[in-house]
């Protein structure tokens, strides 16, 4: 066996009644890619914080190249050769790439004998490991494929033999990832170790030498990559058999229920977001959003919900037209049919600081149903709420339990309830998954195929390739505010993916 | 990235919190006192006995008490809404306006329980239309409450000492002043409540308008918590985009708000105005609008807490006076610096205990708890 680069020692971590890390054992093998894969809340973030000395244990020891240290902080891991690669990148926008490869290691109160050795040891890394990025470009020009790029950069700037990547392909196209990955082999070839914590099984297979699966706080198994299944490890993650492909049947698209025609929106500082987007859903089918993140999905789905205004365009719902370009009341929608599953649940689908049941009627609190003249009628509210909790399984089941304290699959499905048991006849949702267990996905994906069946119309909306592929009927993808192309639920993820990253787009313009 | 710091059980948030900042905050103030040269204990006690030792001593720090329960309850109901109404100031001082308008023109026609609610109308309507202004820059225009409500303070104390110096003041005399109201602009005191437990007031100014607070703070729980609008209130407060996404008119929510909190602010004139002095005298707020933000603060913006804070605040005005009289080396600016020592451990400090108080709950409850039941790990990602 090869030699340990960190071992991990009966590590173990509160945060109050919350037990993020139980007694974990870890060993990385130098010059190895480690994969790290658990459900959201499994405890892999706390533990690479704990690594990266943002947290300091509660029990345990941590060994580097097998002599126990204490990390007391970030500038104590980097000390020690470890460089960590954010989900959300920790660059300054309005630098050059340059600037901040060599922010907070200077080297001098003058900038300018740091500047001549950054750039030459930034040349020196570009070749060494084929990571070329424009040392004087700033860092909001670039794209954010290159962003992270420039995030690795930092971590070997500094000395890096251990990199620690956490979900860094959450942001970027397939095509983007598979960059990426090429990029880890090369820092594995050259003697690197990579902890690659993620909780898409594609990529652990993809990419990865070992995993190690974590639930509730636990390693509950290590494995070598080449001899488990996808399979294996869903059922280890979730702790029972899971079904990953979503089962459904024909689909069988009746009337048009909702229909956009030549949407255009601009965003506060009159940046095109939607550009000329037009498109039909029909009762009984999902029509699917691809794209990645920021390429106008949020906004198209937030004006069609009466949330954003429009610059121009139209919006019809069962053939009437909604007022878009003025004040359009997300109330009044939801009288005529129409729900929405907010993409920012924590800020927009839920008041966080509220009690279960009084979210149970955000948005709609007018209903008489739960009023008592001006006054709420709290107990038929909590009885609603429970009936809800109830069918949607929501854990725990407790109404008066602050929002904030239900796990993000739970949340969901609060979200989720509230909006579908009012039988809508056309259904927006917006990542109906993002930051949900895989238990719950398996859910909320029936919940949706369900609606489906029962002839409502679903506009979907999600950057997971995955889901937009196994629950949708048609798939539009959006590039920089626009539909650039319409496939069939059977488009392979290579098409679906040139599209998104604007290729067909570039080669027309040329 | 986790929370790295868990909630504090209600308890430990509402009861044991504000009383290490109280403690602390008569300690620091304390030292002031033994660097002045007078002892702290007897300070100390000089001020209790000043507020409660007596049926006067008591009249006195209810009636400074009703002051702060309307002011307190003016920040409070905005704060819900997620603005900082720092207008109470002057909101009240233009609502006495409203109390004078009552006081003098029918002071000497009616009985005093119909003047009552019909100055309580009036101030609380000026009060609210004071508020307005600011109110619908705000929501229209994004003007910050914070700013505008400032300057409408200056411009509330300008137009009241030219109402009085100018209009208002009786003819023939030389004080900016009203004349004295009639019978019927004067609120009954409630010696005969203090009396009840058996105490005797002589001369302190506590009158109903103190039962009217109490009111007004239950009523502020009911909108808050038992109402409709109340919910909407307090959606908009936590989360203007879930507001927006739940079809609540921002405008219309904003303008609401600070007129009900204007309006609160408005009624804190009753107290004075038609319950003590029995005229609009200049300045007869004294302050009270700026310490209702730290009872607020204090009283974590629930109506319960916002009485108890007044109470507390009630009691440093009265006390304090005491020990202003009793001992010479303390002036009454040294009291004022024991107030604002109050107001900053137990409003503007108020965060400093909380992350060492959570870290020793903590380990008490490790320690408690071991053997742990399993428990779903949510500090993850």
């Amino acid at each position: 066996m090869a030699e340990p680069a960190i071992e991990l020692v009966g590590i173990d971590k509160r945060f109050g009644v919350v037990h993020a890390n139980r007694d974990i054992h870890l060993r990385v093998e130098k010059g190895t890619i480690h994969g790290i894969i658990g459900e959201n809340g499994a405890g892999k973030s706390t533990l690479m914080s704990i690594l990266y000395g943002f947290y300091q244990a509660d029990n345990g020891e941590i060994r580097i190249n097998a002599a126990p240290v204490r990390i007391s902080d970030p500038n104590a891991a980097i000390a020690l050769g470890i460089g960590m690669v954010h989900q959300h990148f920790m660059l300054v926008e309005n630098f050059t790439v340059l600037e901040n490869v060599m922010l907070g290691v200077e080297g001098a109160p003058l900038l300018k004998r740091g500047i001549a050795k950054a750039r030459a040891e930034l040349k020196r890394l570009e070749q060494e490991y084929q990571l070329d990025v424009d040392p004087d470009a700033l860092i909001e020009e670039l794209p954010v494929g290159l962003q992270q790029r420039v995030e690795i950069l930092k971590a070997l700037y500094r000395g890096a033999e251990i990199l620690v990547l956490d979900e860094p392909t959450g942001v970027l196209t397939p095509a983007e990832a598979d960059h990426l990955f090429r990029i880890l082999e090369q820092l594995k070839a050259q003697g690197k170790t990579i902890v690659l914590i993620t909780h898409k099984l594609r990529e652990i297979m993809a990419v990865t030498d070992n995993v190690s699966v974590m639930r509730q706080g636990s390693v509950v198994a290590t494995r070598k990559t080449a001899e488990t299944t996808v399979e294996e490890l869903a059922e280890l993650m979730v702790g029972r058999r899971v079904l990953l492909r979503v089962q459904k049947g024909e689909a069988k698209p009746g009337e048009i229920k909702l229909s956009v025609e030549n949407l255009t929106v601009r965003d506060s500082r009159g940046v095109v977001m939607v550009d000329n987007a037009s498109f039909t859903v029909r009762a009984g089918e999902i029509v699917g959003i691809a794209g990645v993140a920021g390429n106008g999905q949020s906004q198209l789905i937030e004006t069609v919900a009466g949330i954003r205004t429009a610059v121009s365009g139209r919006v019809l719902l069962d053939g009437q037209v909604i007022d878009i370009t003025g004040a359009a009341d997300p109330g009044e929608l939801r009288d005529r049919g129409l729900a929405h599953v907010p993409e920012d649940r924590h800020h927009m689908g839920l008041v966080l600081a509220f009690e279960e049941y009084e979210n149970s009627i955000l948005g709609y609190h007018d209903d008489p149903l739960y009023l008592n003249g001006p006054f709420l009628d709290i107990e038929a509210i909590k009885a609603d709420a429970r009936k809800k909790i109830e069918k949607y399984d929501i854990r725990p089941s407790d109404p008066r339990l602050k929002t904030a304290n239900f796990s993000g699959g739970n949340q969901q499905k609060i979200v989720l309830a509230r909006e579908i048991e009012r039988d809508p006849g056309v259904l927006i949702i917006g990542q109906p998954t993002r930051g949900v267990d895989v238990g719950a996905i398996e859910f909320i994906h029936k919940r949706i195929i369900e609606m489906r069946d029962a002839g409502k119309a679903v506009l979907l909306v999600s950057v997971e390739l995955d889901e937009i592929r196994s629950l949708s009927d048609r798939i539009l993808v959006m590039f920089a505010g626009r539909i650039v192309g319409e496939r069939d639920s059977d488009a392979s993820e290579g098409e679906l993916g040139l599209l998104m990253a604007g290729v067909e787009q570039l080669e027309a313009a040329e | 990235m986790s929370q790295p710091f868990a909630k504090l059980p209600a308890w430990a948030d509402y009861g044991l919190l504000p009383l290490i900042n109280l403690i602390v905050a008569f300690f620091v103030a304390g030292l002031v006192v033994l660097l002045v040269g007078e002892s702290p204990i007897d300070a100390a006690v000089l001020m209790v006995k000043g507020a409660f030792g007596s049926g006067d001593g008591v009249g006195y720090t209810l009636y400074y008490a009703t002051n702060f329960i309307f002011t307190g309850l003016c920040v409070a109901v905005a704060f819900h809404c997620g603005l900082f109404n720092i207008g109470g100031e002057g909101q009240a001082y233009i609502g006495g306006l409203g109390v004078a308008v009552v006081g003098l023109g029918l002071g000497n026609v009616l009985p005093w329980w119909i003047t009552f609610p019909l100055a309580i109308i009036a101030s609380g309507l000026v009060g609210a239309l004071w508020a307005l202004i600011p109110a619908w820059l705000q929501a229209k225009r994004g003007s910050h409450v914070v700013i505008t409500t400032i300057m409408f303070n200056f411009i509330a104390a300008s137009i009241m000492v030219y109402l009085l110096v100018g209009y208002l003041k009786a003819s023939g005399t030389q004080a900016p002043e009203t004349r004295v109201f009639g019978d019927g602009g004067q609120l009954p005191g409630l010696g005969w409540l203090l009396g009840l437990i058996g105490l005797n007031m002589r001369s302190a100014p506590l009158n109903i308008s103190f039962l009217l607070a109490l009111v007004a703070a239950f009523l502020v729980w009911v909108l808050i918590w038992r109402t409709k609008l109340g919910y909407e209130i307090r959606t908009m407060g936590y989360s203007p985009k879930a507001a927006r996404y739940a079809g609540i008119s921002e405008v219309r929510i904003i303008v609401i708000t600070m007129m009900i909190s204007g309006a609160l602010a408005g009624m804190m004139a009753l107290n004075p105005i038609m319950g003590a002095q029995h005229r609009v005298q200049l300045d007869f707020v004294a302050g009270a609008g700026f310490v209702g933000i730290a009872v607020a603060l204090m009283g974590r913006s629930h109506p319960a807490g916002i009485v108890l804070a007044a109470i507390l605040f009630g009691m440093l005005y009265q006390g304090g006076a005491e020990i202003a009289f009793d001992m010479p080396n303390i002036s009454r600016d040294m009291i004022v610096i024991i107030q604002g020592l109050v107001i900053l451990f137990a409003g503007a400090l108020e965060h400093m205990f909380r992350p060492t108080l959570l870290r020793i709950l903590q380990r008490v409850a490790r320690v408690k708890s071991q053997p742990t039941p399993a428990v779903a790990a949510e500090g993850g990602q």
